[in-house]
């Protein structure tokens, strides 16, 4: 297959990936506009007016923005590509991927994006509801839309990966319920990590996610507790290393082929 | 000179981790423009062959060539050239058909300008433009057999594989598909088909492969394993008798006979003999024939000795 086929290819299989987030927008898109309504509401408007502020000068609600859009592209990035890919799995029509000249990482660059996408249309939506609680200006684009990038190919490759080895459905929901919303939860959403005593803050450095909130803060608030250069380091370096577990595994057939 | 072969199969093996030996050094030749039949009971290692071919099962050893294009070697290559129709359904039950053919298309490369005609060709010709918009959970099991051969046949492949495609289909809706594939045959893709309805086999085949616990135990043209059928049982459906025909059997040189109750008899009757002497000798005993069938087809008479020696000898 040649490069212009591979393009074809890969856009074939994102286009699918996001008909089928809007198909079933009900089930990807709304209950995260729901669910983040209810943290302003109760976080930012009614607890968060009692917090004040934890940093000098961001009141609470303006605070966690950027943690619950992150908390969102997360959870959306990884959900996306984890029940996509392990319902064509289930159904066995990824066969007609795996039967196809298609090459392995064309199949998960057309999954991954497809998971990008939804990531970064519950961002735009989650960002959009914040807007009805507070004023938010964006300090640094570019940080902001590669962190949103980045975090969403991290969790993308990651539910693949879950996707893969997953044999019923169960199995693609512990990952989100056992770890996810933990790391979630104590990756700086709702905190500062500063605000930890040794060693939780410590502890706290060896979560993924807490460079993700910490850059994507950066980016939108122009506050940080760990530094730019540490963030993109580690999102980096899960990506490539995710990229590169996948794609062994696809090429060994972990999953699919027997 | 000697032509590619279509399917060039090589020694091929595959043991499951669970132990389980599907394949035993299987070899096969298909040449281009075949219409070929592999068949084999149920277990007998047809679909991990099949699985193997359209990449989906790797192989433990030996290779398999589609049109000199190795698929352990070069997976992408040769599946350009394979269209597979698989034995389950494997559709995305919440797709619609014409998006399904058009996507399959993507997968392949072709675009979505040249894949749209292409689409709406194949899903005319197998009946099924009409659901063109309809969700694939709302299709009947015939249009989704259909709708896997339209799918398959999107890429325009070479070669195409048939497992089983008619499975619980009805006879109508059969003929029209083996009308179909004939067509394609006929304009020059190369056909491999399992099927149970072995009568099937029999008319659309030009050379078969029976395959029995993981090992080929036929490969020939489909003439030359009818030739080797030396006796057909016929089924004769008697007239009321009088007395019953168990105790008045006549003895017949060279024909068997046996009654299979008190309005029905049996009769192996050796290639080459006449059915003179056989109505001679009931006509004799009083015996009135009211028709005359083959218990079975040819193919499925053969087939089922064949296996059946195989277990003999295991």
């Amino acid at each position: 297959m040649n490069a212009a086929g591979q393009w074809i290819a890969f856009a074939t299989v994102a286009r699918r990936e996001v008909a089928r987030i809007l198909r079933i927008w009900t089930q990807t898109l709304l209950p995260s506009a729901i669910t983040m309504t209810l943290y302003f509401v109760i976080f930012g408007t009614l607890i968060g007016s009692r917090i004040g502020e934890i940093v000098p000068g961001v009141g609470y609600i303006d605070y966690i923005v950027p943690g619950l859009i992150m908390m969102a592209v997360v959870t959306n990035s990884y959900g996306n590509i984890s029940s996509s890919f392990f319902s064509a799995k289930f159904g066995h029509y990824v066969e007609e991927m795996l039967a196809s000249p298609m090459p392995g990482w064309v199949l998960l660059s057309g999954y991954v994006a497809g998971a990008v996408l939804r990531g970064f249309m519950v961002a735009i939506i989650v960002l959009g509801i914040s807007l009805l609680f507070t004023r938010i200006q964006m300090h640094h684009p570019w940080v902001t839309l590669s962190t949103i990038l980045l975090t969403s190919i991290v969790f993308a490759l990651a539910g693949f990966i879950n996707a893969l080895y997953a044999k019923k459905f169960d199995d693609v929901a512990l990952v989100p319920t056992f770890m996810l919303t933990p790391l979630t939860y104590l990756g700086g959403v709702f905190y500062s990590v500063d605000m930890l005593g040794s060693p939780w803050r410590q502890i706290s450095h060896a979560n993924p996610i807490l460079y993700m909130v910490d850059a994507f803060r950066y980016g939108l608030l122009d506050i940080s507790d760990i530094g730019l250069g540490y963030a993109y380091a580690v999102m980096l370096g899960f990506a490539i290393t995710l990229t590169l577990v996948a794609l062994h595994l696809l090429r060994r057939g972990v999953g699919l082929r027997s | 000179m000697t032509t590619t072969p279509a399917l060039d199969v090589v020694e091929l093996t595959k043991t499951y981790a669970s132990g389980v030996q599907a394949l035993k050094g299987v070899s096969l030749r298909v040449e281009p423009g075949d219409f070929f039949a592999l068949l084999g009971p149920n277990g007998a290692g047809k679909s991990t062959l099949i699985g193997i071919l359209s990449s989906l099962v790797n192989p433990s050893g030996g290779d398999v060539h589609v049109f000199g294009v190795s698929v352990r070697e070069q997976r992408s290559q040769a599946m350009a050239l394979l269209g597979l129709v698989p034995q389950e359904i494997n559709l995305n039950p919440f797709e619609k058909p014409l998006d399904i053919c058009i996507n399959q298309a993507g997968f392949y490369g072709i675009t979505r300008a040249a894949a749209m005609p292409r689409a709406e060709r194949y899903l005319r010709q197998l009946q099924l433009w009409d659901k063109a918009h309809q969700t694939v959970r709302s299709l009947s099991g015939g249009m989704k057999r259909r709708l896997m051969i339209a799918r398959a046949m999107m890429s325009e492949p070479r070669l195409l594989v048939l497992d089983e495609p008619t499975a619980g289909v009805d006879i109508e809706i059969r003929r029209s598909m083996w009308k179909f594939i004939s067509a394609i045959n006929r304009a020059g893709t190369t056909v491999i088909l399992t099927t149970h309805y072995l009568e099937e086999a029999e008319q659309l085949c030009r050379n078969i492969a029976i395959i029995d616990r993981g090992s080929i135990i036929e490969h020939s043209s489909m003439k030359r394993l009818l030739a080797k059928l030396d006796v057909e049982t016929l089924v004769l459906d008697l007239a009321e008798p009088a007395e019953p025909v168990a105790t008045r059997l006549p003895e017949i040189a060279g024909i068997a006979l046996h009654a299979v109750d008190a309005l029905t008899l049996e009769a192996a009757v050796p290639r080459g003999h006449d059915l003179n002497s056989l109505f001679a000798a009931l006509t004799q005993a009083g015996i009135v024939v009211r028709s005359l069938r083959n218990k079975s087809n040819r193919l499925e008479e053969l087939f089922v000795r064949l296996v059946d020696n195989g277990k003999g000898a295991a």
